[in-house]
Formats: C-alpha cells, structure tokens, sequence
C-alpha cells in the first residue's frame, strides 16, 4: 500500500517530475523558436513586403494585416462584452431567465471550435452579407470569438468592485448610471482591460477562422475591404507548403514575443486590480 | 466625491434654468404644448437612464443573436447533405470522394475519436499530478511560477506547436520510430500538450476549493498527507476534475491547425500508433479553400456534427457541475 516509507518518497519523485515535465516542454517550445528565430530578425525582415508568396523578402503585410484584424475585433468586441458584462452584473436580475441564457450564450460561445466560427463567418460574412474574403469578414467573426473572454473578465472585475462603493455613491444622489460610470467602472477598469489583453492575445494567434474569413493575399491590406494574410495564417501557409523554413521560423519568433509581451502585460494590470480592489 | 458634489450643484442649477425657460414657454404655448413640456420635464432624468439599460441589454442580446446565427447557418448549409445521403452512411461511411459525389466521414470520425482519446490519455495523467502538485506539494513561490509557466503554455496559438511539431516531433519519429513522422503519435503529443493548461488550471483549482477542515481533521487523526490526498481530496474534487476532462475534450476534438500540420491527413483508418489520419477539423480546413456546391456543403455538414459533438459536451458539463453541487450540499 501507498502508505509506506518508500511508497512516499516514490510518490514525490513522480510529482517532482511531472512537474518539471510541464516547465521542460514550455522551454522547449519557446527556446528552439526564439533559438531558430532571432537569427531570421532584422529590419528588412519586418519592413519588407513578402516576394514570391512568402519565400522571399519580409512579412511587412502580414504584420500590418494582424494589427487590422486584432485592432478591429477588439474594438468592435470590447464596448459588446463590457456591455454584457454591466448588464449581467448591474441591472439583470440575478434569477432571470434572461441573465442565464446569456450565460448559458457565453459559455457555448466559448466551447466553439474556431473552425466552426470560420465556417460560419465564411458563409454569414463573406457570403450571405457579401463582404468577400476581408479584413472586415476576419474581425466580426473574430470579434464573436473573443467576446465570451471580454465579457467574463469584466463580469469578474465589476463583482470585484465593493458593494459600499455603489451604495455611498447612490447615497450621494448619484443615480445608477452616475455611479456606474463615475465608480463602479473606475475601480474594475484594471480587470477590464485584463480581458481585453487576453482577447488581444487569441485574436493575435488564431489561424483558422481567420484563414477561412480574410483569406490568404499577401498584398498590403489598406482599407477594412481587403483581403489580408495574419501572421499566424503567414506561418500556416509557410510550413504547410514548405515555402521558406527560416521565414517560417522568424515569424513564429514574432508571433512568440508578442505574447509573451501581452502576457506580461495582462499579469501587470491583473496584479493592479489585486492592489486597489482589497 | 467632491466632483460628485459639484456636478450635483450644476445639475440643479441647470434644473432651476431649465423651469424659468419651460414657465416663460408655458406661458406662451397653448394647452398641447403645455401637456408636451410637463411630459419632457418629467421624463427629462429618467430617459437617458431607461436608454442606456436598453443598450447594454441590447448587447447582451447581439451575443444570444451571434449564437442562433451560427447555429441557423452552419445547420441549414450541412443538414439538408446529411438528409440526403443518410445520417448513418454520413458517419460511418468510409469513402470520402468528393468528386464522385461519395461523401462518408467514417475515417475522419474515427480519426477524431481516436486522435482526442489519445492525447487525453497521457495529458490526463500528467496534468493531474501537475495540479497535485501545484496545490498540495510545491512552496507557495514554486506554485505561483508555475501558475505563470502554464498560463504561457496556454497562451502559445495552435499554429505555433503545430509548427514546434512538424520541425521537431515528426523528424523526431520519422528518425526513430520509422515511417513519414506525419502520424497519429505526433498528433497524440502535440495535442496533448496544447490540452495540458486545460487540465492543469481546473483541477487545481478544484483541489484548492477543497475545505481546509477536510484535510486537517484527516491528518489529525493520523493520516498521511498521501493517504489524505488520495483518500479523501480527490475524491472530493472529483466533479472539478471531471470537468477539466471533458473541457479538455472538447479542446482536443474541435482543435485544427496544430492537426494539420502534423498528422499526415490521410483520409484512412489509422492501422498503427505511426500511421497518418485526418479529423473533421482537417477535412474542413484542407478542402475549404477549393470546395463547391456538394462538397462544400458535406463540409458543413462535417462541422454540423462537430458542433453537435460540442454542445453534447456542453450538456455533459452542466450536468457534471448540478451532480457536484449536489453532492457537495449533502
């Protein structure tokens, strides 16, 4: 039985390990690409448009192509999700029927594969709204995608906020929508934005639904009704077809640093919130 | 609080404008227009209040609308194909060619049976110990660098391990193992690696909800801290753990681009660990880009059953979470 001596010390060996099991695979997934990447980053790498579909030159239309999209999303998510979220916590009737098929929305909305939201984003958007393959058709659908995460953080943040804040301020003669601006907004914003960094980050790295509704051009996207390529789908069509492995790699570098910078900074503004929430 | 304060005067200055406006406009107008402004006076601070409720209600709103959307349109695209060639020989069939106009999904069903087993089976295990030893085991600093590290490793988008697989997994089988490298083990480990944070993240935290009175009265009466993690938290965070499983299904059966890229995609039943496959994913993203008519709506149609698949999880989940609170209430 597991209650020996030695059964224990076996039993701690092995949680040690998985353990460093985790951290090992982390490392080797970040450093061979940081490792293999910095080699393929310089200036001409970022600033060049692509040649010949990717083998040669940079991937200048790609970066501004994921810049589009996430931007776009986010704004066209953030003011629905935070919106949700005031609602379900502020004004809906915590028993209502209503508040939970919201949830019970947010939950599924967050269980759909992404190739199923570019399935659908390929029909609703690109066909049946004729929108064609763009830069508007990737950012609604995408913009579906990362309103579950927006709007539970904020949910999260606006429940964080003291109860005694609302009632000073409606003591005051402040009415609900004064205080929920002037306080009760205030005082989550770090957990709000927390959402969005994290929103930020899915929209920056997800290649399917996007692949199906932006479509893969490599120009120079200039107005919302192109066409554009992300980063990630740049990556997908790189190794996939065996096009350039070292662009391949230096676009994966980008793709890494990048997150690695948006979760930084999500620990930086979720660790504001922990300082002036108590 | 003071800017509280002062918009209050303000308002009630503006207040005290707008009645000497609204008597001298009383005065002048006829009985209609007097009915008008006593209406406007006194709706005046309600409707700004009443409208913004309506418009954050209205968002929440869109999401349910996103929601039937996609679900009115990814059915109606893929259900009248399944109709027509029968839900039965839909599934099971195994000839996919398009061409011909024979549409079977058997080999891909299976394949993202088989694939998301896989991967679970060893995820499961890893990630379970992991969480253990997050919350029982590791100092409090140790833990909360490994909160960071798995919250990194949730982070990384598919395409990117997908990539990590095709440069490192698949040489690594091809060289050692035999066969192309493009094979359901390679797809087993990627997998599980992306369905680990998953795992990890629930479970710990369902070992934490644990009553601290739990674990003190088991070690008081003389139990080991293994016994008492065995005996007595797990079971207790069952439901939690359950949970992590079958999210972490759901994860594994809908991912796509990190399959791809490493499992071969051959539309076969796999006869080895080294063999390739395809899933449903990869059926709708390799052909997507070409399909028409027909084969575009067989690849609905395989999307149709995969959302099913997922909202059966769904189900699945909100059942395991009312079993748990029941259980934890008696």
């Amino acid at each position: 039985m597991p209650g020996t001596r030695i059964g224990e010390k076996a039993l701690t060996c092995l949680l040690y390990l998985s353990a460093l099991i985790i951290i090992g695979i982390l490392l080797a997934i970040v450093g061979y690409i940081v490792y293999k990447g910095l080699a393929m980053i310089n200036l001409d790498f970022i600033m060049q448009a692509p040649r010949r579909a990717g083998k040669e030159g940079g991937i200048s239309s790609t970066i501004v192509g994921t810049l589009y999209l996430t931007v776009l999303s986010l704004a066209i998510a953030a003011p629905l999700g935070v919106g949700t979220a005031i609602h379900l916590e502020e004004y809906a009737q915590k028993e209502s029927y209503f508040a939970y098929l919201v949830t019970l929305t947010a939950e599924t909305l967050a269980a759909i594969p992404s190739i199923i939201y570019g399935l659908f984003g390929f029909v609703f958007f690109v066909i049946y709204l004729k929108l064609g393959w763009s830069i508007w058709s990737g950012s609604l659908t995408l913009a579906i995608m990362v309103w579950p995460t927006i709007t539970r953080t904020a949910q999260e943040a606006i429940l964080s906020v003291p109860r005694e804040y609302r009632e000073n301020s409606l003591a005051l003669g402040a009415s609900k929508w004064q205080t929920i601006r002037k306080i009760v907004i205030p005082a989550a914003i770090p957990g709000i934005v927390t959402g969005m960094i994290l929103a930020l980050g899915r929209a920056i790295g997800e290649t399917a639904a996007v692949l199906l509704t932006a479509g893969t051009s490599l120009g120079m996207p200039l107005s919302p009704a192109d066409p554009a390529r992300s980063m990630s789908v740049h990556l997908y069509m790189l190794a996939m077809e065996g096009l350039s492995m070292e662009r391949a790699f230096g676009t994966a570098f980008l793709i890494i640093i990048l997150l690695l910078f948006i979760n930084y900074l999500a620990n930086r503004s979720m660790s504001l919130l922990s300082h002036n929430g108590g | 609080m003071n800017g509280i304060i002062e918009g209050k005067i303000t308002a009630v200055k503006q207040h005290n404008n707008r009645e000497e406006k609204s008597q001298i406009l009383q005065a002048k107008a006829g009985r209609w227009e007097r009915i008008l402004v006593i209406l406007r006076k006194s709706k005046a601070r309600f409707i700004p209040e009443i409208l913004v409720e309506r418009l954050l209600m209205l968002s929440a709103v869109v999401s349910i609308m996103a929601l039937l959307l996609i679900s009115v349109f990814i059915f109606s695209r893929g259900v009248p194909l399944i109709a027509s060639v029968g839900l039965g020989d839909f599934l099971f069939s195994l000839e996919w060619k398009p061409i011909q106009g024979k549409f079977g999904i058997g080999a891909m069903f299976v394949g993202s049976l088989l694939l998301t087993s896989a991967s679970l089976a060893w995820a499961v295990p890893l990630g379970l110990l992991t969480a253990i030893f997050m919350a029982e085991i590791a100092p409090p600093p140790v833990g909360r660098i490994m909160t960071r590290m798995v919250s990194l490793l949730a982070g990384i988008p598919s395409v990117v391990y997908g990539f990590f697989g095709l440069v490192i997994i698949v040489p690594l089988i091809r060289n050692y193992l035999g066969g192309t490298g493009m094979s359901v083990l390679a797809g087993a480990i990627i997998l599980g690696i992306m369905i680990l944070p998953t795992i990890i993240n629930i479970s710990r935290d369902a070992i934490q909800a644990v009553p601290l009175v739990y674990k003190e009265s088991s070690l008081a009466l003389g139990a080991s801290h293994y016994q008492t993690i065995g005996r007595l938290i797990l079971p207790a965070a069952s439901s939690g753990i359950i949970t992590a499983v079958v999210l972490a299904m759901g994860r594994a059966i809908g991912e796509t681009m990190a399959v791809v890229m490493v499992t071969g995609n051959a539309a076969i039943i796999p006869d080895s660990l080294l063999a390739p496959l395809r899933t449903m994913t990869s059926n709708i993203v390799l052909e997507m880009g070409y399909a028409a008519g027909d084969h575009q709506a067989a690849l609905f149609a395989t999307g149709a059953i995969l959302f099913i698949f997922i909202l059966l999880l769904n189900l699945l989940l909100n059942f395991i979470r009312r079993a748990g609170k029941r259980y934890a209430g008696n």
